[in-house]
């Protein structure tokens, strides 16, 4: 007869939790969910080693534990804190921590591009997430953001070393996942970089998941690069047979087409199984796939806009309020309009569309 | 004239090799305490002088050898912080310069003490010539049987390694350098878990600074309880400070913590006063991460009390309107020195030095390097002054490491006693770059609050 696991008593924003001796204050928050848990951009439950560096997870803890009652003097990074019995924290209850947070989000906007509009993490970035919670609408920065030189990783992984916030999860990806690491930091401070020392690709079968690590869109899928915004997308839960990997992932598609491939998310946006390369970056056929049903995405989260069951959609309601009957057509705008000219076919002309190709004559006249 | 302890010999003619120190009485600790004493009696020794650690911390030395777990089979290891790279601070540089023996027979006790049997100097790699004089000194150990096997036949042996850094700041923070010593990239572990438990390839390790291990020596000439002696109060023993700036005796001296400051800076014995007849400023007592002070302050606490180079006379009043002991560097500013161009310097060598590691460090240190450059040249606005304030705040403690509050605290500590030159620098954009604001009332003595 084994013993169940002693289980300690800690209270998280006046809600008491029982975690097993050992737990983070991350994990254990994350137990009691929802606000209380902290936001986390370096720390990773899967990867050994991960967390520290982000400092958004910091918390107060007001009550060091039973054994030990005094407050701990600095805030603590919650990712790599372990409760005591009886330990007290304090996260959005805590004014210095609302406050060291916020700091650290301008912190690490500070030199990110902000260039959401062109960039293919955004939907599913946790920087962006993180500074609608967080951030300011303006910046007191004033100078120019820092920029790097380009490095190529080869055809699979797009790096864009501006928008990343040093996290170091694929830097551990790497040296847990795969068998040879080959890329990692290089120099330090304000311009310390991703990158490969000797310039070449990321050719391993499993570093195609530094991508889905990634909080930010530093490391995206290049085979998706600009193809379609993550929110016009429809993720579908599939699994193949794969000799390499579990096989089991969500499919991104539009219409039929399978525009992405990445691992499965838990609500935390960690992965839940590793993939290899096959599957995420050759497999864009739907015949490939045994398809499961939609992944089941937060309702909050802007992927869920447009798609899934039990959405209602905007109906004409005309009709319904005026008995049955269709609007009447006051007067078509084509027939008495001289700037609309709806026989000018836009995707038909070559090159772009000039005041020139309005300004010919009209064929019917 | 106070009492000297580790420098007293530094200037015997050929102190550096083996022979000339083993004449002038070195040596002599390491016998007595690998022959006459057990490993916890050495330890009891270095708690009872209450030796505090001289890197900058000043944690007691004493404590931090207790702390050190003790598993069974497992090595643990002693390495000697040589990485000695804060602005203004030369004295490690001295002491392994001029009587490297002094540090070895230290290590050798402390590894004792410690059980350590391979120990390592880890040094900053700007201190190549350093090296050779160390390994030089080792080596001469080795063949008088003071290092490597079986020392003086008590059966204990003990490797000294000396490891040369690659030139980074950051490699000074304890688990920065044990980082590096493991030939990885120098960026400072996630605490806990401390060295003391988990250090050097996961093994118990305690590190400490180069005068630290070398004060072990007269402890265990001279006994603990004669060390606590010396000094006043919690500032036991004798500390080295290295002396630079606007003076006219720069170079390293043993104090004996009971001096004030102005003597320190005024007396023949040490500084010798402002160089070229010019008055007292500012300084920054000990080394540039520490808060700088006015002159008024400096001299005598807000109590209005001298002022005494100790650990707790220093720190009087906080950050208020105190100091710290640091690391012992002390950097004397004059009238001439404009204090704006002087934080620009430290939060330049603060940008420059940070591991990047964590958000508020790598970014914030830049951003303050920005914003003090604009103020130095005439382009900084009235409100970059709380700017830079609120941003120093946002990176005091929460980083991983001690770096982020060393890039905050010059500048906390120059806007907290300077604001005025700082609001003039943004009111004058253009006679700023031609003239410094001087001296301006740093030097009058302040009213002291009654209670």
């Amino acid at each position: 007869m084994s013993e169940a696991p002693k289980l300690v008593s800690v209270v998280i924003d006046n809600i008491t939790v029982q975690v097993p001796p050992g737990t983070s204050i991350l994990q254990a928050a994350r137990t009691i969910g929802g606000e209380v848990a902290p936001p986390a951009m370096c720390y990773y439950t899967k990867l050994k080693g991960s967390g520290g560096k982000c400092r958004t997870c910091l918390v107060e803890v007001s009550k060091g534990s039973n054994a030990d009652p005094r407050p701990m003097p600095k805030l603590v990074a919650s990712c790599r804190t372990n409760v005591m019995d009886g330990m007290e924290v304090k996260n959005i209850t805590s004014a210095r921590v609302t406050d060291a947070r916020n700091g650290v989000v301008e912190f690490l906007l500070l030199n990110h591009p902000l260039d959401c509009p062109i960039c293919d993490q955004a939907g599913e970035c946790h920087l962006q997430d993180l500074s609608y919670e967080h951030g300011k609408e303006g910046t007191r920065y004033e100078f120019h953001r820092r920029t790097f030189d380009k490095h190529d990783l080869g055809p699979y992984i797009q790096l864009h070393m501006t928008r990343c916030i040093l996290c170091y999860r694929c830097v551990f990806v790497a040296d847990q996942i795969t068998n040879k690491r080959v890329h990692g930091v290089l120099s330090r401070g304000d311009h310390s970089e991703i990158a490969t020392y000797i310039e070449k690709s990321l050719d391993n079968d499993f570093i195609g998941n530094v991508i889905d690590v990634c909080p930010v869109g530093a490391l995206t899928d290049r085979t998706f690069r600009f193809k379609n915004r993550v929110w016009f997308t429809k993720p579908v839960d599939a699994h193949r047979d794969c000799p390499k990997c579990s096989g089991k992932v969500t499919l991104w598609e539009r219409g039929k087409e399978v525009l992405r491939v990445t691992a499965r998310k838990d609500q935390w946006g960690e992965v839940e199984e590793w993939i290899c390369n096959d599957c995420r970056f050759e497999k864009k056929h739907i015949d490939d796939w045994v398809i499961e049903g939609p992944t089941k995405i937060n309702r909050h989260s802007v992927i869920s806009q447009g798609h899934y069951v039990g959405v209602v959609k905007p109906k004409e309601t005309f009709s319904a309020v005026h008995d049955g009957s269709k609007p009447k057509l006051l007067m078509n705008i084509h027939s008495v309009s001289e700037v609309n000219r709806p026989e000018i076919d836009l995707s038909a002309i070559p090159g772009p569309a000039t005041s020139d190709v309005f300004n010919e004559t009209p064929k019917k006249s | 004239m106070g009492r000297k302890l580790l420098l007293e010999k530094a200037h015997v003619e050929g102190i550096r090799h083996f022979d000339v120190y083993r004449r002038e009485g070195g040596y002599k600790a390491a016998e007595k305490a690998l022959t006459t004493m057990a490993p916890d009696a050495v330890t009891e020794e270095v708690k009872k002088s209450g030796l505090r650690g001289r890197g900058g911390a000043g944690f007691p030395a004493g404590m931090k050898w207790s702390f050190l777990a003790k598993p069974e089979g497992i090595p643990r290891y002693l390495v000697c912080n040589a990485d000695e790279s804060e602005p203004g601070t030369f004295k490690d540089r001295y002491l392994m310069e001029f009587i490297p023996h002094l540090l070895i027979e230290g290590l050798v006790i402390s590894s004792f003490a410690l059980g350590s049997n391979r120990t390592y100097i880890y040094i900053r790699g700007e201190y190549a010539w350093i090296v050779d004089i160390l390994e030089e000194a080792i080596e001469e150990a080795r063949a008088n049987n003071f290092v490597g096997n079986n020392i003086l036949g008590t059966g204990f042996n003990c490797e000294i390694y000396v490891q040369r850094g690659a030139g980074a700041y950051i490699c000074g923070e304890e688990t920065a350098l044990l980082e590096s010593l493991e030939g990885k990239r120098g960026n400072p572990r996630i605490k806990p878990p401390f060295p003391a438990v988990k250090g050097l390839w996961d093994s118990p390790t305690v590190v400490n600074n180069v005068e630290t291990l070398a004060a072990v020596v007269p402890i265990i000439n001279i006994g603990g309880e004669e060390y606590a002696k010396i000094g006043v109060g919690k500032s036991t023993g004798t500390k080295l400070i290295s002396a630079c700036g606007n003076i006219n005796k720069p170079g390293v001296y043993e104090i004996d913590m009971t001096i004030s400051v102005e003597e320190f800076i005024y007396s023949d014995e040490y500084c010798g006063g402002i160089a070229n007849g010019k008055r007292l400023k500012a300084c920054i007592p000990g080394g540039s991460s520490v808060p700088i002070l006015p002159a008024n302050l400096l001299l005598k606490t807000a109590k209005g009390e001298p002022r005494i180079m100790n650990y707790e006379s220093l720190s009087d009043g906080g950050f208020a309107t105190g100091t710290m002991m640091g690391s012992g560097g002390f950097i004397v500013l004059d009238e001439d020195q404009c204090i704006v161009k002087n934080t620009l310097t430290l939060a330049r060598f603060y940008r420059h030095e940070s591991c990047g590691q964590c958000s508020p460090c790598r970014e914030g240190t830049g951003w303050m390097e920005k914003i003090l450059k604009n103020i130095e040249y005439g382009k900084g606005k009235k409100s970059d002054i709380d700017l830079l304030w609120d941003i120093q705040r946002k990176i005091e403690g929460n980083t991983i490491c001690p770096l982020g509050d060393a890039a905050a605290w010059p500048v906390a500590a120059a806007i907290r006693h300077f604001r005025d030159e700082f609001e003039w620098h943004v009111d004058h954009p253009v006679e700023c770059l031609q003239r410094n604001y001087g001296l301006a009332g740093y030097a009058e003595p302040l009213a002291v609050a009654t209670a």
